[in-house]
């Protein structure tokens, strides 16, 4: 009988203390399974953030290396230019990236750093208990907008990866969902892409993936779901915002 | 020997270079050295000043509120600095811009047309040179030659074709101050 | 002999660092430090090396913390208010236990304050750079060469306890330029492989590089851990000189440029009769706390001179620890003169007869 699908190896045995309907599980999977096929699991350096992802050392069955809130793109950078011939990759939140970390990744992807970040957009703090986020929607309720995001108090949601895109430095950057199987099977695609050319040597890339916090949210993991189609992919359109084939 | 100088002009004529250029020949002499600038916003056109100090012993601090000499290439720094001059000290002033006397009677004052005798040579720019031969031929610390062979590694190299002109400005200062001691 | 250049500080300090191996340096402009980087960006890529202007203090600090955790020997340098701000990274690199060096070329505060040299950063350095329980090791050089000796073995101290190491120079001492000899250099290759850093799980199990420890006990137990090492530095690393102590009945304690222009004084205040002497702390964490506590016998009475309002002056009294009176005289913004540490000295002297 064919093997189809197995457990990959970059992930640890460790179990996930992720919510139930949480799409990082998803995510870490997607990436373990890159690491696999591409075999770089021995090559790898991953950096993990502050937010709900912190224990992402945990199941990455490679080297991994904290960094503080919304600096991760500067810590990559220092593993980077240490080791340029390793993949070094970020995985942020929507807080720590589109918040408390604009500078870093912004400066980060200006430079063409030869680095991959994958940005969860789940549009809400998870790991504090539900705060407004710098992507959160308009009218969206949060624990520190009780009434619903007000545009004229609190600004608009940052689309991140569209400003990022105007930069010369990025070689490609997508948003991508993984809300449906054929969405994940896109995701993947996108974030494999995105290793490759952090392998072909052509600069910063990122994938920002729509993804789900039904707990925070305050509805069911199906709800979230259909939420994140029906709300966020109006605001967040998904697709390649850019795409080169080399970075000078 | 220990000797205590305070170098200070607009920035711009070449107070910091004469500066190093001192400490630099008291170093390969074998002395003990000291260069302390005056830095920030104010080097950048206005007044600078450096303290350097050349001793047989031990420096302690790099800083002096009684030099035993001071070279002031501008009146702001002669009525600044001159005050300051430990008694029966050294003042070498450049009477091309200053006009003004220094207002005390222990002081020995060099006065140092150094912009005329800069210019005669082709080139104001070397006008702290012509200061520091001068001064050189009052304080014999260091000897000339030493400070000539000092200056390729103290100048910047692309201003090393300007080498044959600042020892001829360094000989002019110092023969300006013999001629007088001799008359 | 090697032979002896005429160096500015702050350039004495990037050769250094070159020379102890470090090929990494990650900084942010501000005076009066600027020759470092200066020195870095021209210097570093003749040694393969690379030097990166950093798009903020934060973010040099956490590209330190990277490097560091990648296993390099790496370097980064500001003055006062930067040092603030790379207070987080620091924290961090504290708490995952690596080695790095940061050089803190003083200028005055609080606020942005001004460019002139100061010692106000004593406080930050040795006690409250950032939150938790963690401890620079810092050294706290007088001579341009002493900046080059303590450079140099910072990176080799920082190795050996895995933690961040502070220069704590001033602007002056950054600025001036003095004589110096430099040591052979190392080549960084020749340094033994830190088998813990993050540079690929090639044939090995990964590493982790954290400072997080979410179970109670765990996070006991990580602070129990640097808690030992601060144990050991504290019994292993005080370094301190004394200058006429052999008969003094007053000691001056006085870092740095201060400790410079008070050895002027105690000649001066020496010609006079006045019995002084120098204790000047070259580790200011470690504290030289039992060295100082050794000279209350002896000692009448002592005089903390910084260029602050008196920060170190607590250290002294902790370590005097009641048995004499400790006064102080400082000046900040204006660095002060030999005279007027003279002035005070002779009052002193006076006093004790």
């Amino acid at each position: 009988m064919k093997k189809i699908a197995s457990y990959p190896d970059s992930l640890t045995e460790k179990h996930f203390h992720y919510c139930p309907g949480c799409t990082h599980g998803t995510v870490h999977r997607l990436i373990a399974e890159i690491m696999d096929e591409l075999d770089i699991r021995e090559e790898t350096i991953g950096v993990a953030p502050v937010g709900c992802a912190v224990l992402a050392y945990e199941y990455f069955d490679c080297d991994m290396h904290e960094a503080s809130h919304g600096r991760a793109p500067a810590v990559a950078t220092g593993i980077k230019r240490v080791h340029p011939d390793k993949v070094v990759f970020t995985y942020q939140g929507d807080g720590d990236l589109a918040s408390i970390g604009t500078a870093e990744i912004v400066h980060a992807a200006n430079r063409g750093e030869n680095i991959t970040t994958v940005f969860i957009n789940n549009a809400i703090y998870g790991m504090t208990g539900g705060q407004m986020a710098p992507t959160t929607l308009e009218g969206q309720k949060t624990t520190t907008s009780p009434y619903g995001r007000n545009l004229k108090e609190a600004g608009n949601p940052i689309k991140m990866t569209e400003m990022l895109s105007a930069l010369d430095g990025p070689s490609y950057i997508a948003r991508v969902s993984v809300h449906t199987p054929k969405h994940i099977r896109k995701a993947k695609k996108a974030l494999k892409k995105a290793f490759q050319r952090q392998l072909d040597g052509r600069g910063f890339t990122l994938i920002e993936v729509l993804s789900t916090c039904p707990t925070n949210w305050g509805i069911t993991p199906k709800d979230a779901l259909n939420w994140l189609e029906e709300y966020m992919m109006p605001v967040y359109p998904l697709g390649d915002l850019k795409d080169i084939e080399e970075v000078e | 020997m220990h000797e205590e100088i305070i170098m200070a002009g607009f920035g711009g004529q070449g107070i910091m270079s004469i500066g190093q250029l001192l400490a630099y020949s008291g170093m390969i002499k074998g002395l003990d050295v000291s260069w302390m600038p005056s830095y920030g916003p104010e080097m950048r056109g206005g007044t600078a000043n450096c303290t350097v100090i050349v001793s047989d012993s031990r420096i302690a601090s790099p800083l002096t509120s009684k030099p035993d000499s001071v070279i002031v290439m501008n009146l702001p720094s002669q009525d600044k600095f001159s005050p300051k001059v430990k008694e029966g000290g050294l003042v070498v002033t450049n009477s091309s811009l200053i006009d003004k006397e220094v207002e005390r009677e222990d002081l020995e004052v060099i006065k140092v047309p150094a912009n005329e005798i800069a210019n005669e040579l082709g080139n104001t720019r070397v006008a702290n040179m012509i200061m520091l031969g001068a001064y050189l031929a009052r304080k014999e610390i260091i000897d000339l030659d030493t400070v000539k062979e000092s200056l390729t590694s103290v100048l910047p190299e692309r201003h090393h074709d300007l080498i044959p002109l600042n020892e001829k400005a360094l000989d002019r200062g110092f023969e300006l101050v013999n001629e007088e001691v001799t008359v | 002999m090697a032979e002896r250049v005429l160096m500015k500080g702050n350039e004495a300090i990037g050769e250094a660092a070159i020379r102890a191996g470090c090929r990494y340096f990650f900084g942010y402009p501000i005076t009066p430090q600027n020759d470092i980087p200066a020195y870095m960006s021209r210097e570093l890529p003749k040694h393969d090396g690379v030097f990166l202007q950093a798009e903020s203090e934060v973010a040099a600090s956490n590209m330190v913390y990277g490097a560091a955790g990648s296993g390099a020997r790496v370097l980064t340098s500001s003055s006062s208010p930067g040092i603030s701000l790379k207070a987080e990274g620091l924290s961090y690199i504290a708490g995952a236990e690596l080695p790095c060096v940061v050089v803190n070329i003083m200028r005055c505060g609080p606020g942005l304050g001004g460019i002139q040299p100061s010692q106000g950063d004593y406080f930050q350095a040795t006690k409250g750079m950032a939150h938790g329980d963690f401890h620079l090791i810092v050294y706290a050089p007088s001579t341009v060469q002493e900046l080059v000796d303590l450079t140099y073995k910072a990176f080799d101290t920082a190795d050996r306890y895995r933690n961040p190491v502070m220069v704590l120079g001033d602007g002056m001492l950054g600025q001036m330029m003095e004589p110096v000899e430099f040591m052979e250099p190392l080549d960084p290759a020749d340094l033994p492989k830190k088998e813990w850093a993050t540079d690929g799980a090639k044939g090995r199990d990964t590493n982790v590089i954290n400072s997080l420890a979410l179970a109670p006990e765990e996070l006991e137990a990580m602070n129990k851990k640097l808690e030992n090492k601060y144990k050991k530095v504290k019994a292993n690393e005080v370094m301190h000189e004394e200058y006429r102590m052999e008969d003094a009945e007053i000691a001056v304690v006085a870092y740095g440029t201060s400790a410079r222009i008070s050895i002027k004084a105690i000649d001066m205040a020496r010609e006079r009769g006045i019995k002084v002497g120098l204790i000047r702390p070259i580790t200011l964490y470690p504290f030289p706390e039992k060295e100082v506590a050794a000279t209350c016998d002896q000692i009448k009475k002592y005089l903390t001179v910084e260029m602050s309002t008196g920060q170190m002056i607590e250290d002294v009294r902790l370590a005097v620890n009641g048995r004499r009176p400790v006064e102080f005289f400082g000046r900040l913004g204006v660095v002060f003169e030999a005279e007027e540490v003279l002035e005070r000295l002779i009052a002193m002297g006076g006093e004790i007869q």
